[in-house]
């Protein structure tokens, strides 16, 4: 087997916990399907027959009976780990490290995407590489986040990403919060790669191909607890590292010091030594080399190489922010060609129904109702004369005659009383709006979430 | 070209043993054919002799025996004395002319032409009928089928890879490839190889090459974690489009590591042979590989060596000795014919290079920079000059490696060539692979540089392992060679990339050739691993070749 599907579904939602309160954020609905949809659908698409779906019991609990989940034809392994979210992507391959029995794609539950998957994974095979990852150019959500007073913050934390002159071969990464007296580059990168291209608008897919070595390193090197923050700029450094050479590391393994970091280094020699004299035969044989303009063989000799698929074009995001949310159930619809209105819902005549929207299963939508952008749940009732704008109502909703949403998010299970004019609010599960309320910009939630700050 | 044998005419043993040179695989089943056609003629002599049923039993021989044969003559026929015409006629059925001259020695020779284009009549009649017959158990690699052909009666036969633009024979690739199943119990399980597209505009003296883009693999069309193709050959596959693994004798190693992986993840299904289980795995994988670049002269001789060790395993043998011994065998192989050969040519190629040589190379050939590397090692002073062409620029890779060890050298371009020759010694070229007729097929631009060598007077030395030796004949480029992907011929100067839009203007067509083929003519000394012969030889040592397997 080539290579084995891992799905990380434990994640809390750590960015938008308003939202995730009560929903686990692997099950919430983006387009009246579960988030954790999405990533199953591409992996099915391309071909993957079963993945490894690491999750909580709660939400194993939620996917068997969600019938959407149930419609994927992909065979799902689930693995369950503790709630208390201080495993780490990292961790969470650790624990499975039994199952692995080959090369990995590890995708996110909140990744929503229609790349071509053979891109990111022909870099992977082609140049027989450690780490191959996809990333795309970041998308500006405009969406006012509801809730949020003052403006908005700007630009979180950065990545600083450099890529060689293909723009294939990933040659440094770093997080601004890592680069706190600027950013420094060693003399090793440019003495390979004197052109280097750094580009800080790039948003990170977190879907990788990683070497099932990488794996067993991670088992042996118990330090390391993300992949995205810790694993992947290791092995992107340790590409320029001077102890990948073999013979660097026997001198090493006689200090005994080190001897912790050389069992490290023992399997990053693992990872990259795996050459075949046969294949190191028909390397040296062959006319190619990678770059050119310096008296190094391909690759520069090294064995450990990263490279990454920047995407341009088509739709890559993750949904793990309350707009990059919003901006989800506004493109997703269009990515797969099913009609907006769910044929069990019950939709009067004399409804005005945008193009831009989609209303869930068993949802009764009333007169006069105007609906416009706007996603709508399942089991969703909706009375007369009510007007929702550019918002995303959930499950289970009850909205009563002539109330007014605008750019809001419903979670479920919530009842909203007569007259109420809701804008930019974000209402969390199981609320109950009075009749002729208005609020403003605000997120309405329970006393219970409230005692979590 | 095959006039110099054909002019043997009536010589049946000639024929036979040129068709059997000829033919690209003689495997068991067609020896058992040839002989059971050989009994059929013998019993026809008996009976009556009955115009109509000979001719329609020649049809048939003639069907069974030339589709093995791969011989890709060349079409300009009409330009030949007339005396030439009915020569080269028994060729494409020899067997089947063996008996039959003999019976009609007293007939002239217009009524023989007569006679021929009556059967050959016959023949496409019979064809017609027969035709789906055949395709059904042929090995992969490019079988031919004669084309409808209305010209002469010479019939030539292209090898149906070749015939992109007759869309009948892509529609039977197409189909081809659908019906390469695994064989067994699991019927349902269809190795599905999918068709490749060809890409832009070809020009029309190529139109029936294939000429596939870089930009859309064929992995585009196979499901991620390909279980219907074994990863080790989608790597190779890959590897092969995008150029990573380059070279006749990268290519080659690279496939018997790909295959010995293969092998050892292989397990037998219940019910069936190893020998014949195994060869029919490895056919959708080589036309999958086939599809992601053409397979090279070295690559064919390799598979049909493996092909040959896999059906000889006897059945008694366990599994896992006889994986055993298929990689032992590979080993041997790649050992004995790469590296051991790359040596004994060094050897003797290390007695031509004299102190104060200036030798001249062209592009990256593997063999030709071990040679010049072992030179320096044994202290001979020599100055190398490479010349490079584009769009490919191999030389720079090869400059790169002698001056690593040491060697001085110069680096030009083709269009430098006459320039610098006066100052050349001797010339080195490496080979793609040796033709039957002692054509040699290289990179393009080599043919080129051997004949401004010649006009110099310079000395051409060619060297190539035996294993890259074909049993095709070809004389011109244009018959069968290789289209690499036209957009790499863009280039972008001073921020302008002129050529960015030439899909756009419709009387402008780019052309990327890979190979060309260099007259035995150009070259003085063709250095191999049996010592050092002139090119007219190669027929020699592959009729060696053959008697010894």
């Amino acid at each position: 087997m080539e290579l084995q599907a891992v799905l990380m579904a434990a994640g809390g939602g750590s960015r938008m916990t308003d939202l995730t309160f009560n929903n686990p954020k692997p099950m919430l609905p983006v387009g009246n399907k579960p988030l954790v949809w999405y990533p199953l659908n591409l992996l099915e698409r391309v071909g993957f027959e079963e993945v490894i779906v690491i999750t909580t019991k709660e939400v194993n609990k939620m996917m068997s009976t969600d019938p959407k989940i149930k419609d994927v034809k992909i065979k799902l392994d689930v693995v369950c780990i503790q709630e208390d979210g201080d495993m780490g992507t990292a961790d969470a391959l650790r624990h499975i490290h039994q199952k692995i029995k080959s090369d990995i794609l590890v995708v996110s539950c909140d990744l929503i995407t229609d790349v071509a998957l053979h891109e990111v994974v022909d870099l992977f095979r082609a140049h027989n590489a450690t780490v191959a990852m996809l990333m795309s150019k970041a998308h500006e959500f405009t969406e006012i986040v509801p809730g949020q007073k003052g403006k908005k913050k700007t630009a979180e934390q950065r990545d600083f990403v450099g890529v060689d002159q293909s723009s294939k071969r990933l040659l440094f990464m770093a997080n601004e919060a890592d680069l706190e007296d600027g950013l420094s580059i060693r003399k090793s990168i440019m003495r390979k790669h004197p052109r280097m291209h750094l580009k800080t608008g790039l948003v990170d897919a977190h879907l990788y191909c990683l070497k099932k070595a990488v794996v067993d390193f991670l088992t042996e090197n118990k330090s390391i607890s993300s992949i995205r923050g810790e694993l992947v700029p290791y092995l992107v450094r340790k590409q320029f590292s001077k102890t990948t050479d073999s013979h660097k590391v026997k001198e090493d393994a006689e200090d005994q010091n080190q001897k912790k970091s050389d069992c490290s280094t023992n399997h990053e020699i693992l990872i990259s030594s795996r050459d075949e004299p046969l294949l190191q035969l028909s390397q040296e044989r062959s006319c190619w080399n990678d770059h050119h303009g310096d008296m190094s063989e391909a690759y520069h000799g090294g064995k450990l190489r990263c490279y990454v698929h920047i995407m341009d074009q088509g739709l890559c995001f993750r949904a793990n922010t309350i707009p990059a949310y919003m901006e989800a159930n506004r493109l997703t619809p269009k990515l797969f060609e099913e009609p907006a209105v769910h044929p069990s819902a019950v939709i009067s005549d004399r409804c005005q129904m945008g193009s831009d929207s989609i209303i869930g299963a068993l949802s009764q939508v009333a007169d006069k109702t105007s609906i416009k952008r706007s996603t709508i749940g399942n089991s969703t009732t909706i009375k007369e004369k009510v007007k929702v704008t550019n918002s995303i109502i959930m499950h289970g909703v009850t909205i009563e005659e002539g109330c007014n949403i605008q750019s809001s998010v419903i979670c479920s299970n919530v009842v909203i009383g007569r007259g109420a004019d809701l804008k930019h609010c974000l209402v969390g599960s199981g609320q109950q709006i009075d009749s002729d309320a208005e609020r403003n910009n605000e997120v309405i939630v329970g006393t219970d979430q409230l005692m979590e700050i | 070209m095959a006039d110099g044998g054909v002019t043997d005419g009536p010589d049946k043993n000639d024929d036979v043993e040129r068709a059997k040179c000829e033919g690209k695989e003689m495997t068991k089943e067609e020896k058992q054919r040839l002989r059971k056609e050989k009994k059929q003629q013998k019993k026809s002599k008996e009976k009556k002799d009955d115009a109509a049923s000979q001719e329609s039993e020649k049809g048939k021989k003639s069907d069974g025996k030339s589709s093995p044969a791969s011989q890709p003559l060349p079409k300009p026929t009409t330009q030949k004395a007339p005396s030439a015409v009915p020569a080269p006629a028994p060729f494409p059925m020899p067997a089947s002319e063996a008996p039959a001259p003999a019976d009609k020695p007293a007939k002239s020779k217009a009524e023989l032409k007569a006679e021929r284009r009556a059967r050959q009549e016959a023949d496409r009649a019979s064809k017609q009928g027969s035709k789906k017959g055949e395709v059904g158990p042929q090995a992969s690699a490019g079988k031919p089928k004669a084309p409808p052909s209305e010209l002469q009666p010479v019939v030539k036969r292209l090898p149906e890879h070749m015939q992109v633009d007759n869309p009948d024979v892509l529609k039977k690739l197409a189909k081809k490839l659908e019906r390469q199943q695994t064989p067994g119990h699991n019927a349902a399980t269809k190795v599905e190889i999918p068709l490749r597209l060809d890409y832009g505009y070809k020009v029309s003296l190529f139109s029936h090459l294939h000429q596939y883009s870089r930009k859309a693999p064929l992995t585009q069309q196979l499901s991620i974690p390909s279980t219907v193709i074994h990863p080790a050959i989608v790597r190779l596959g890959l590897q092969y489009s995008q150029g990573i693994v380059a070279g006749s004798n990268a290519r080659s190693v690279a496939l018997l590591h790909a295959f010995k992986q293969v092998i050892s993840d292989y397990t037998t299904p219940p019910n069936e042979e190893l020998s014949r289980d195994l060869v029919n795995k490895l056919k959708p994988y080589i036309s999958f590989l086939n599809q992601c670049r053409p397979l090279s002269a070295s690559m064919g001789n390799a598979i049909k060596y493996i092909k040959k060790e896999i059906s000889n395993i006897p059945s008694q043998c366990k599994e896992e000795e006889a994986k055993r011994k298929l990689l032992n065998c590979i080993e041997c192989y790649i050992n004995e014919k790469i590296i051991l050969a790359a040596k004994a040519i060094a050897k003797y190629s290390i007695e031509k290079i004299s102190d104060g040589d200036v030798i001249l190379v062209y592009g990256c050939s593997s063999l030709v920079n071990h040679i010049l590397c072992e030179a320096f090692e044994k202290a001979i002073k020599f100055h190398v000059i490479v010349v490079d062409s584009r769009p490919r620029l191999e030389g720079r890779e090869a400059l790169r490696r002698l001056v690593q060890r040491g060697i001085s050298c110069t680096y030009v371009l083709i269009s430098a060539v006459s320039y610098i020759l006066p100052e050349v010694s001797k010339v080195f070229l490496g080979a793609h692979a040796l033709l039957a007729n002692g054509y040699v097929m290289s990179r393009v631009g080599t043919s080129q540089i051997a004949l401004v060598a010649k006009a110099f007077n310079v000395p051409v030395l060619v060297c190539c392992e035996t294993y890259k030796f074909c049993d095709r004949v070809q004389t011109d480029s244009f018959v069968s060679n290789e289209l690499d992907d036209p957009d790499d011929l863009i280039v972008t100067r001073k921020g302008k990339t002129q050529l960015e839009d030439w899909q756009q203007v419709d009387s402008l067509g780019l052309l990327n050739l890979v190979y060309d083929v260099t007259p035995p003519d150009f070259v003085d000394l063709v250095i191999t691993d049996l010592g050092m012969i002139p090119c007219t030889s190669v027929p020699v040592v592959l009729r060696v070749k053959n008697v010894d397997q």
